[in-house]
């Protein structure tokens, strides 16, 4: 056996210096602060930083879609809920037309989501060839 | 979950000779022409099962079927041009998608060009390493794959998974769920499958708007017994990605994938929309993995002429193409289509090996019950058990059957004890383990009290039946439950936003602040990231174990995930465990309740001589009965045996003497021995585990007279006909003879090692060359 053959365990990423959405530093998402009322939604939801470290591992790892998947959600971690599944149901069979498609990827790009916008502006040209448009 | 089944078509007897044969089959011979033994075959229920004529018309047909396209790949400038026998300008949204997405360019040219049998053999090879695989198939197209794992044994699929697997150490996920919804319920039984070591909780509902509310009981059960237990509330997206966004699930499975266009469509969803929705799920910090599986499209009529390995082949390369890092697959909801094909279980195994190829989790299926027989549903698990997988059952019913929202999966809690026992009998680890009954009563009870407690604090509702809910096998026994709170609790939470954060602080002010300081860990631990990552679990410290942490290193035979040795001394206890200590205390304890009663039974009196009456029997008894071993096999206390064989010697007007012979375990000797110091020439040799015969002074020792060798099985009425049959003997008459009693039973699985440790008890006694020792009769007369 070669020693390239086994793959090195890698530590995780888990120091806690990392941050929440909001900016509130992991370390500080503690009961005294829940006590305190101080943690929020915002406080639970991941920072886009973490998504993109975690876009490199994977990378790193031999996985180039996983890491697109996850720089996709880094962008998305701008985005309100409602408005996300807005964009979920705009992609569904039937609901948008081409042109539709087209302009909301333009408004992804313009609002800095531009991966996100890539795939919509993909689905658009797919849409209109496979009858999964709305006319 | 994919579509439930909605029908069966052309189910027939698979054994039919191809055409133009005679049917040969009784399921097709009037009953009055069918013989005995052929209706008791056709009575096992192996024959509720449906057996599908293969029809690749249909897509009843598990592996390369004749419309299956021939593999291709061909690359114009960077941009695949023709995959899997398609151009471009024909290609379908999932051709387009694994083609833009999919393939590594990079490989393909190499790996397109080996021979289907060479990659297969570098799949199973030990030697070639599990990256270099995942490197090759990477470039491989669908229709490749799917034909180089059709080339594989199923001993060979045992040894790919063993390989591929992504993650080192084997783990399993339950399905926790009940009819009514019961928060306390759920919550003691999220709390049991915890315990159990499943590190993944997956519930449902069969009343939608009671998700928010299941969500948080399993939450609070599961955290009661184990950190870091990853929970999932499968419902509609939207309402799935909402729960992940409040932190209230932690991870989703039921993002379906399809291999054909039109069932894909016709499941409101393309490519691009799931590829969307997986990047929504990773936004908010879920884990998330894809669902597909064999027999979902020939369900929905829409094989299109194709192989089920085939569609599948397709999903999973469309299932990497959009970023997921796993993929829940092995059949789901159509198991038991692929089960009624031929070789259909090779491959339901394949599609998980298939995952694990392109380098994903494996979440492999078993959670759907497959068969109404106990061997076949065993004989479809067991593979995939003894490989390892990253998840060994893609929802274990960790409940009972009939609390399965999801139905019966292949294994449910019935069968909890033997997969316990599986792992045990295998030495290997498939994720559980043993919680002692105290521990689980304790547990339960704790998970359906501070569910009740959160619940009231939060003004959700006032439940009261904790203790019937931490008692409960299954929700039949809760009786009536006020299914309208359980509604409204759900709704509250619902509307009022309730977070994992509400949860958390409920539990502390309830007076939990362990429980909420595990609870706050786990979320800080998810924020990190890091269980994003293929095949990520936490483990009881929160370490993730993923592809990354703790990737599978197997090559070979001394290499890979083996237990560690606390792990293995874990699986090897199982509850059920007895050594010669606990069977010796046992035996006392028997004791002990005989001599209360009988002061002086069976004490030694003195050295035995012979006796000159010729009514004279002996009944000779081993050297610890009435020592250490007090009951016998069959469960009859010593003392019982003993009076019914005099009872019976005493009927046919013979008199009798007990007397130990400490010098030999040996039952032939005994008896022997006991006919030589009796006056009539007979004797009756007794052993503590219940083993008896007759025996006559000039035979040789191993020529008895009567042998009632079943021990388990001696009855009363048998001990004195012994009796009686002895005294015959003695008399000169004709003794009645004597059948040992018929049993079905795994009487050797039963008993064996009890007789192994009544053995060890009766020769820890033997005194070598001892005299023999008259015993009292105190009590018998």
């Amino acid at each position: 056996m070669s020693e390239q053959q086994a793959p090195a365990p890698e530590p995780p990423a888990r120091a806690l210096s990392g941050r929440a959405l909001s900016g509130r530093p992991v370390a500080e998402i503690t009961l005294e602060a829940v006590r305190a009322g101080e943690v929020g939604l915002a406080d639970l939801r991941m920072h886009p930083d973490t998504l993109e470290h975690q876009a490199v591992v994977a990378e790193r790892h031999g996985n180039p879609q996983l890491a697109a998947n996850l720089r996709r959600a880094a962008e998305l971690t701008a985005l309100p809920d409602d408005e996300v599944m807005t964009i979920y149901e705009a992609l569904r069979p039937g609901r948008s037309s081409a042109a539709g498609l087209t302009a909301l990827a333009a408004s992804l790009d313009a609002r800095g989501l531009p991966r996100c916008a890539a795939l919509v502006a993909e689905a658009a040209a797919i849409y209109a060839r496979r009858g999964l448009a709305s006319t | 979950m994919n579509e439930p089944p909605t029908g069966r078509a052309r189910f027939m007897d698979a054994r039919l000779p191809p055409e133009g044969g005679t049917p040969r089959s009784s399921l097709r011979t009037p009953p009055q022409e069918t013989i005995g033994r052929v209706r008791f075959m056709d009575a096992q229920r192996v024959n509720l099962d449906g057996f599908a004529a293969p029809d690749p018309r249909l897509g009843l047909i598990a592996m390369s079927a004749p419309g299956d396209p021939a593999p291709s790949l061909v690359i114009t400038e960077g941009r695949v041009t023709e995959l899997d026998g398609r151009a471009e300008a024909d290609f379908d949204s999932i051709d387009e998608f694994i083609a833009r997405h999919g393939l590594d360019l990079a490989a393909a040219g190499e790996a397109m060009a080996l021979d289907d049998i060479a990659l297969a053999r570098l799949m199973v090879d030990p030697f070639t390493p599990r990256a270099e695989v995942i490197r090759l198939t990477a470039g491989v197209t669908p229709a490749k794959l799917a034909r180089v794992l059709a080339l594989l044994a199923p001993a060979e699929l045992t040894m790919a998974m063993t390989k591929l697997r992504a993650r080192r150490t084997p783990s399993n996920q339950a399905h926790v769920t009940n009819r009514l919804d019961d928060p306390l319920l759920l919550a003691a039984d999220a709390a049991t499958a915890a315990a159990f070591g499943f590190r993944e909780v997956e519930t449902t509902v069969p009343v939608l708007a009671d998700a928010p509310s299941n969500a948080v009981a399993c939450l609070i059960g599961a955290t009661v017994a184990s950190p870091g237990v990853l929970i999932q509330c499968s419902v509609e997206e939207a309402a799935e990605l909402e729960l992940g966004m409040r932190g209230l699930t932690s991870y989703a499975e039921t993002v379906s994938l399809y291999g054909t266009e039109q069932v894909f469509t016709d499941g409101d969803d393309t490519p691009w929309s799931k590829a969307f929705l997986a990047s929504a799920y990773a936004s908010r910090g879920m884990k998330m993995r894809v669902s597909s599986g064999a027999g979902a499209e020939v369900l929905m009529a829409g094989a299109e002429g194709k192989s089920m390995l085939y569609l599948e082949s397709r999903c999973v390369a469309l299932a990497r193409a959009i970023g997921a890092q796993g993929v829940q697959n092995g059949g789901i909801d159509g198991a038991s289509v692929a089960a009624s094909v031929p070789s259909g279980l090779r491959e339901l195994m394949a599609e998980n090996v298939m995952v694990m190829a392109r380098g994903l989790e494996s979440c492999s299926g078993n959670d759907a019950l497959m068969s109404e027989s106990d061997m076949r549903r065993t004989s479809r698990t067991l593979p995939i058990v003894l490989a390892g997988s990253d998840f060994v059952f893609s929802g274990f019913g960790s409940i009972q059957r009939y609390d399965n929202m999801f139905g019966p999966s292949n294994f449910n809690a019935e069968d909890i004890d033997d997969f316990l026992a599986m792992q045990r009998d295998w030495g290997i680890d498939g994720g559980l383990r043993t919680v002692s009954p105290a521990r689980l009563a304790e547990l339960r009870r704790e998970a359906a009290q501070a569910c009740a407690d959160v619940y009231r604090y939060l003004g959700l509702a006032d439940f009261t039946h904790v203790d019937l809910a931490a008692d409960a096998a299954g929700s039949k026994d809760l009786g009536e439950v006020d299914t309208l709170a359980i509604l409204g609790a759900a709704q509250a939470i619902a509307q009022r936003g309730l977070t994992a954060v509400d949860i958390v602080a409920a539990l502390d002010e309830c007076g939990y602040p362990d429980y909420a300081e595990r609870s706050l860990a786990f979320v800080r631990a998810r924020l990190a990231g890091d269980y994003l990552q293929t095949s990520a679990i936490f483990d009881e410290q929160l370490n993730v174990l993923s592809l990354v942490t703790d990737p599978n290193d197997y090559a070979g035979p001394g290499t890979g995930y083996a237990p560690a040795p606390a792990r293995q001394a874990e699986i090897d206890a199982i509850r059920q465990v007895r050594g010669v200590e606990d069977l010796r205390a046992a035996q006392a304890r028997s004791g002990a309740r005989q001599r209360q009663a009988t002061p002086g039974l069976l004490a030694p009196l003195g050295p035995a001589g012979p006796g000159t009456d010729p009514r004279d029997v002996v009944i000779g008894v081993s050297p610890a009965l009435a020592l250490d071993v007090w009951e016998c096999l069959s469960g009859q206390p010593v003392r019982d045996v003993v009076a019914e064989i005099l009872a019976g010697l005493e009927e046919e007007g013979c008199t009798a003497r007990v007397v130990r012979f400490p010098a030999t375990v040996d039952l032939g000797q005994i008896g022997l021995l006991a006919a030589r110091l009796s006056g009539s020439g007979i004797g009756i040799g007794l052993q503590g585990k219940g083993t008896a015969l007759i025996h006559r002074r000039d035979l040789a020792p191993l020529a008895n007279l009567e042998l009632y060798s079943v021990a388990p099985s001696v009855t009363p009425q048998l001990y004195r006909l012994l009796g009686a049959n002895a005294a015959r003997h003695a008399k000169g008459a004709t003794p009645d003879p004597a059948r040992n009693p018929y049993s079905d039973e795994a009487i050797e699985a039963r008993y064996h090692t009890t007789v192994i440790a009544l053995m060890e008890l009766e020769r820890a006694r033997v005194l070598p060359g001892a005299a023999p020792v008259e015993l009292s009769l105190e009590g018998f007369r």
